[in-house]
């Protein structure tokens, strides 16, 4: 974190908005983001060609990798001081629209050493390498006076559940821990009893517990902002695409009679009592020759892995319960923490005592008949009812925004230090420093930071990159 | 009677004494107006200088070429340095001193100052012309003139001694206090406040029973303040003691505070919590069983203790049968009752980071008068008011320490920017670069800029650049040269730090926690030789330095990064009012304290970092 506003470290983020388009452009500023980037970036044509060797203003076709996994296909904009929007070296990467991929791409970046831009970050260094005149900044100033009064509410109105209680306890608890160690160096005279560093060393870890489960919770929370996964899983031809079809209330999936017809996965997303579940058709789960099918098999199990529930999809006359048990024994070995639901399919109305009864012995089994419509209410039901049910609990608190997240992992590390700190009996003048970092990230969340704070967040009314 | 002077101090305290002696050094013509030649750097509570972050504070005063250092090495009677358990960074040297030496010793260090020129009585009121400070008016109605006037009034103005129910007039106990001052400066517009403190009783030592006491002795090897070569360590040193309080002694308290004048809510002024009176201590912490009190000796040829811990201002029968009751003391005799005092002070919001208030051009405050505790805070005030109100007279530039330069900085910057609402001590807690604050280095930090002044002499500068040369040869030394197994296994062995297998840099044993420089030398002769030609200061400089290194260059990094923000000048003329996009509370605030830099801008409580991002917008930067 760098509360400077002279700071030159290489910053990160998307220029584009938020969300999936055909492209998205990632953008870099600082006097090292060029040498950052080459460390991820290859050229395709000349593998040898580094982006540091650029001139500004060109671009350069290639790939982003990390070690041999390549993530995307880029166009990069190599931009030199002072001739860029910040007036510092700078760079842009045109990379393919997908969320996941943006992430992907600025999360490696992080990685390498990049910062996550404040908000309005860009425009802050543009103005203070004197690229925005004066005129602009007149007009700026009002802005950042206008929001600033509520961006400190509108942070914590982020934050869901209980976080900003939790963040609240947890700043206490390093106020309580930083004043133990300035006590026994202001007044290591006087007659006070001072902290027992085991004491300390469980403190740390009881604020880091804390600290991990918040991180961990942005996790949970970002499947929820995205959809609880819910993959359908199946044999060929047990009617999983118009189940999804009938779920998705739209003619979604491709239909047929043809065993096999799905072989890649689909996505669609549908909100159900509120909740957003995101649905993944796969490819039907058999023994095959075909190879383009063999590898839609293969990707089925990996979505299952990846899923929050799995609805496994049999046909009530194709199986009997004794396979079922077998399938769903094997399915389950498979699963880690996700819940497995049984969706029967294709029973008739006038049979269905008769299936309940033959299938009394399978616990989470719905009985329905996507293709005439038939208990479809009963499912989406269910769904919501294991979600609930799940550890993915919305009430607990949960971290949404990727700055808090950074903030915390920064809080984190301080704190890992001042552990070790402790162990290696490091002197309370060099803890303190280290606990002062952790007081002073977590400050970039609750917006209360002490004495020694700078300058943060010039023109934070602006969105990132602009 | 007097012709005009460059520099009147009224007082002569720690801080008019160093203000008096600086002004003067640098060339000024000083006259030092005291109410009593007498008490002239008179200790008036603890016979004690230092001590954590003031000790520090001592060092700085001395690598500027101020006398306190000088004066507490030459008046020691006994020298500890304190928090040596814990990094070199907190190392805070602290003496016990002689009450009277220590007096004595700053009289002469004036008398020997030429340009110091003395005069006994009250100063009761200033010679204002065209709102600017001309001069002082004393009792007896002698005009003086100046260019600058020093205000180091301590706890005199208006002060009032309460002992019990009783209550009345006094600067000291035995001294008058001074009026007229305080109501001039409110009726130039200056805004005044009113501050407690208090003393302990004063206690015959004959009467002691020292075996009932812990006893805590000086330091083995006693260092000194001072970096000049003017003063040596200790040769023999007098022992101090601790005691402790009981519930009896606390019972016996009790049975005074309807009598008192805290409870009874005559003390109106705030006093510091850092510095509680004994009755405040039982009050505040009632579940405690005991507190620990320091029998301190008044000096070498006296019998008078000092009892620190016991500040108190209970009637002065409930004092004395409450001390009966502490064990050892059974038999006491009190010399003196403690009390408390109440004064005015100014809050310094008022005053520019020079000290000089902003009301009054060419009057400068030091001291307590500024709502500060403490001798060291004093006396660092009265050395920058001494040395700006010579700059100012004379035209020159002012000289402002940065934080990230000297605690005398943080205090500074701290009272101007900040003010203060309870008497303000140091701690090292409020220095955000403390790791490079330390007492060990405050002659390599300060004395080349009190050379370019021409406060501190050649031969003291020429010393600062012979400890640099030799620190950066040892360094080099140590990175550079390698040492075997069998030169450094045996120290290790005793040590209990893991041998080493082959021949390594010197630089990576040493930066092992418990190694010293010295211990390289127990078996290896010729590294004797080589390092014993450097002075011990130099050695452990060049230990400090090379133990510390990330974390030193960390800091420096960190302190240069907000040095720009320090670099930008907002200047007393700055109209905020006009300025609509500042919220009320932000115009308001900086109009008050008319922030010299943005980085001080951005250190006034209530001022949010977008306030400062519009103050850089409108500055065009």
């Amino acid at each position: 974190m760098n509360k400077n506003p002279f700071a030159d470290d290489t910053i990160v983020a998307l220029a584009t908005p938020q969300g999936s388009g055909a492209i998205a452009v990632i953008r870099l500023s600082g006097k090292n983001c060029i040498k950052l980037v080459d460390t991820v970036f290859c050229n395709t044509y000349k593998p040898d060609k580094h982006l540091s060797q650029a001139k500004g203003y060109t671009l350069h076709y290639g790939e982003i990798a990390e070690d041999q996994t390549v993530l995307d296909e880029v166009i990069v904009s190599v931009f030199k001081a002072p001739h860029s929007y910040t007036g510092e070296d700078g760079i842009e990467i045109s990379c393919h629209g997908s969320t996941f991929i943006q992430q992907q791409i600025i999360l490696l970046l992080v990685r390498q050493g990049a910062r996550l831009a404040n908000p309005g970050e860009f425009t802050l260094r543009a103005f203070l390498n004197g690229k925005i005149d004066l005129s602009q900044a007149e007009a700026v100033a009002d802005l950042i006076a206008s929001n600033s009064s509520t961006s400190h509410q509108v942070a914590m109105q982020q934050m869901r559940g209980g976080f900003s209680n939790k963040i609240k306890i947890l700043r206490d608890n390093l106020v309580n821990f930083a004043s133990l160690i300035e006590l026994e160096l202001d007044f290591g005279e006087e007659d006070v009893e001072f902290a027992d560093r085991n004491d300390l060393k469980k403190l740390i870890l009881s604020i880091q517990n804390i600290v991990q489960r918040l991180v961990h919770s942005f996790e949970i929370g970002n499947v929820i902002k995205n959809g609880i996964p819910v993959a359908i899983v199946g044999k060929p031809n047990t009617g999983k695409s118009t189940l999804l079809n009938v779920l998705l209330e739209e003619e979604r999936a491709i239909v047929s009679e043809i065993p096999g017809t799905t072989r890649d996965t689909i996505e669609d997303e549908i909100t159900i009592e509120g909740i957003l579940f995101r649905f993944i058709d796969t490819a039907g789960i058999r023994h095959t020759t075909d190879t383009i099918e063999a590898m839609g098999v293969t990707r089925t199990w990996e979505k299952m892995r990846q899923s929050s529930i799995v609805m496994y999809v049999f046909d009530v006359h194709e199986i009997t319960p004794k396979e079922l048990s077998i399938t769903v024994g094997e399915i389950r070995e498979t699963l880690g923490g996700s819940s497995l639901l049984l969706v029967g399919n294709k029973i008739d109305k006038e049979d269905i005592l008769y299936t309940q009864r033959e299938f009394k012995d399978f616990q989470d089994i719905i009985f329905i008949s996507a293709k005439e419509h038939l208990y479809i209410e009963d499912l989406r039901s269910k769904l919501v009812a294991l979600f609930d049910s799940k550890a993915v609990n919305v009430s607990e608190t949960i971290v949404t925004n990727a700055r808090h997240v950074q903030a915390l992992q920064h809080t984190n590390s301080a704190l890992t230090k001042v552990f070790e700190g402790l162990n290696n009996n490091l002197s309370g003048d060099l803890l303190s420093i280290e606990i002062r970092g952790a007081l002073e990230h977590l400050g970039e969340i609750t917006g209360e930071v002490t004495s020694d704070t700078l300058l943060e967040n010039i023109f934070s009314r602006f969105c990132i990159g602009k | 009677m007097f012709s005009e002077y460059d520099v009147i101090v009224v007082g002569a305290g720690h801080a008019g004494c160093e203000a008096a002696a600086a002004a003067a050094n640098l060339g000024s013509k000083v006259m030092l107006v005291t109410m009593n030649m007498q008490t002239i750097a008179q200790m008036s509570c603890n016979p004690a200088m230092g001590g954590i972050a003031k000790g520090q504070i001592v060092r700085e005063i001395d690598a500027l070429g101020g006398y306190s250092g000088i004066v507490s090495d030459r008046s020691a009677i006994q020298f500890r340095m304190l928090n040596k358990s814990k990094g070199a960074a907190m190392w805070s040297p602290r003496t016990q001193n002689d009450r009277t030496l220590f007096a004595q010793e700053w009289r002469q260090m004036l008398e020997n100052t030429p340009n110091v020129d003395f005069f006994q009585d009250m100063v009761k009121g200033l010679l204002i012309e065209e709102g600017r400070c001309c001069g002082i008016v004393t009792g007896l109605g002698i005009k003086i003139r100046s260019k600058a006037v020093v205000l180091t009034n301590g706890t005199f103005l208006n002060g009032i001694i309460h002992i019990g129910e009783k209550q009345f007039g006094g600067g000291r106990t035995g001294e008058k206090s001074s009026t007229g001052i305080t109501e001039q400066l409110v009726s130039l517009g200056m805004e005044g406040g009113r501050m407690k403190t208090g003393t302990p009783p004063r206690i015959d030592g004959r009467s002691l029973d020292y075996s009932k006491m812990e006893i805590q002795t000086g330091d083995e090897t006693p260092g000194k303040f001072s970096f000049s070569g003017k003063t040596k360590p200790l040769t023999t040193q007098l022992p101090c003691y601790v005691a402790y309080t009981n519930d009896s002694v606390h019972d016996l308290l009790r049975t005074g505070f309807e009598k008192s004048p805290m409870f009874s809510g005559r003390i109106k002024g705030l006093g510091p919590r850092y510095c509680p009176s004994i009755e405040d201590k039982i009050t505040r912490f009632a579940e405690r069983t005991r507190h620990q009190l320091f029998v301190e000796p008044e000096g070498w040829n006296t019998v008078e203790i000092y009892l620190n811990g016991f500040s108190t201002s209970l009637d002065e029968r409930t004092q004395y049968e409450a001390l009966k009751k502490i064990p050892g003391f059974e038999k006491c005799k009190m010399f003196r009752p403690g009390y408390a005092i109440e004064y005015d002070y100014f809050p310094p919001q008022q005053l520019q980071l020079t000290l000089e208030a902003k009301a009054i051009p060419n009057l400068y405050l030091a001291g307590q008068i500024n709502g500060t505790t403490g001798y060291e805070e004093a006396a660092c005030q009265g050395l920058m008011a001494g040395i700006n109100a010579h700059l100012k007279i004379t035209e020159s530039d002012p000289f402002i320490l940065g934080r990230s330069e000297a605690y005398i900085g943080v205090l500074i910057d701290d009272l101007v920017t900040k003010g203060t609402d309870e008497p303000y001590r140091m701690f090292t807690s409020r220095a955000e670069y403390r790791i490079l604050l330390r007492q060990d280095n405050a002659d390599i930090r300060l004395t080349p800029r009190a050379f370019d002044l021409g406060l501190a002499k050649k031969e003291q500068m020429e010393r600062v650049e012979k400890k640099l040369k030799g620190t950066c040869e040892i360094i080099q030394y140590f990175k550079s040269e390698s040492i075997s197994p069998e030169e450094i296994n045996p120290t290790l062995e005793i040590l209990g730090s893991a041998p080493i297998n082959q021949k390594v840099k010197m630089f990576g044993v040493l930066t092992r926690p418990d190694i010293t420089i010295l211990d390289f030398a127990s078996d290896n002769p010729v590294f004797k030789d080589y390092i014993l030609k450097y002075e011990m200061e130099t050695i452990e400089e060049a230990e400090i330095l090379m133990k510390y290194e990330g974390y030193i260059v960390k800091e420096h990094e960190v302190a240069e990064k907000i040095l720009r923000l320090e670099n930008i000048r907002l200047g007393t003329d700055f109209q905020y009012s006009q300025l609509t996009s500042l919220s009320n509370e932000a115009r308001e605030k900086l109009s008050k304290v008319q922030p010299m830099t943005i980085g001080q801008a951005a250190r006034i409580s209530g001022i949010s970092p977008s306030d400062i991002s519009i103050l850089m917008v409108y500055l065009g930067r």
